[in-house]
């Protein structure tokens, strides 16, 4: 893994941009298709999920279960090193500021969360469908990044 | 819509492959798979390159599952047009004053150990299923369409 990484940093610039692009990519996709298998794009089956007092149906914890079990031993291998694969340093962000901004902002996003059944990763997959209502979601979801990003920026 | 084998499995699948993706995105490109936080740097147009690959390959999947055998799902919304755009507003503002959403916070958070993200999950589940008990069982049917 070190030599890889070592020889990662040593590539032409291009190279190493193109490398982490066409990766991401992958795992863009791969992403993509656990939203769409786990049905997470499905708004009903998110509201069913959210519905704790009604028609529960509690399969979407199997989701967000099993995709941490998976990225916890990588987050445990990456707290210990100091480069990827590629050669970049890791972007780790804090783990123990608890913040106002952060209860809130979580608070909102539950609000519409719980509106629509629909969170920022199935929006974009929706969005290749070009409904009418994705369309609505996430030109609205790019309003409020950009409105937050501006009182951020003020602040 | 109850809990029925099939259902788990194609959650724990789905799950499997998200995280999957998550851990290669850390361990080869060193970054999190934070879908609000990869949106937030793109839409100002001036985020490295890796962020629009991730955001191409995300909406391609939905045209490349269909060739690989992957079911279609079709998406029932419960929502009309007017709660849709109040929502995703509500969605994008707050994971962006949070940093992070259900992937950012809800995955790779959880996974990082990470006490401010798990204060952040159990807050927005927390207000979603508050929210979804509102709009299912005290509004009028057909109340946000």
């Amino acid at each position: 893994m070190s030599s890889l990484s070592q020889e990662a940093r040593r590539a032409p610039p291009f190279l190493r941009v193109a490398a982490l692009a066409v990766t991401a990519a992958a795992f863009g996709l791969i992403f993509g298709f656990g939203l769409i298998i786990s049905h997470m794009i499905d708004p009903a089956r998110v509201a069913g999920f959210l519905d704790i007092a009604g028609n529960w149906n509690p399969a979407l914890a199997f989701v967000m279960g099993g995709a941490v079990i998976v990225a916890a031993p990588a987050f445990w291998l990456a707290r210990r090193r100091k480069t990827a694969l590629l050669g970049t340093g890791f972007a780790l962000p804090d783990r123990y500021n608890v913040t106002w901004p952060l209860v809130g902002g979580a608070a909102l996003f539950g609000l519409g969360w719980g509106l629509s059944g629909i969170c920022p990763g199935p929006s974009l997959v929706l969005l290749a469908s070009l409904t009418p209502q994705a369309l609505v979601f996430v030109a609205a979801l790019a309003a409020g990044i950009f409105l937050a990003d501006t009182i951020k920026a003020k602040r | 819509m109850l809990l029925t084998l099939d259902t788990v499995k194609e959650s724990l699948l789905g799950g499997v492959l998200i995280g999957a993706a998550a851990a290669g995105l850390l361990l080869i490109n060193g970054r999190i798979a934070g879908i609000s936080g990869i949106l937030g740097e793109a839409i100002h147009l001036r985020a490295p390159t890796w962020r629009y690959a991730f955001l191409a390959g995300l909406i391609g999947s939905a045209f490349v599952a269909p060739l690989i055998g992957i079911a279609p799902v079709v998406p029932q919304h419960q929502a009309g047009l007017a709660a849709l755009g109040i929502a995703g507003l509500l969605v994008g503002f707050g994971t962006r004053l949070s940093n992070g959403c259900t992937s950012g916070h809800g995955v790779c958070g959880l996974a990082n150990l990470s006490p401010r993200s798990l204060v952040a999950t159990l807050t927005f589940m927390a207000v979603a299923a508050a929210t979804v008990f509102v709009v299912r069982h005290l509004l009028p049917p057909g109340a946000l369409t």
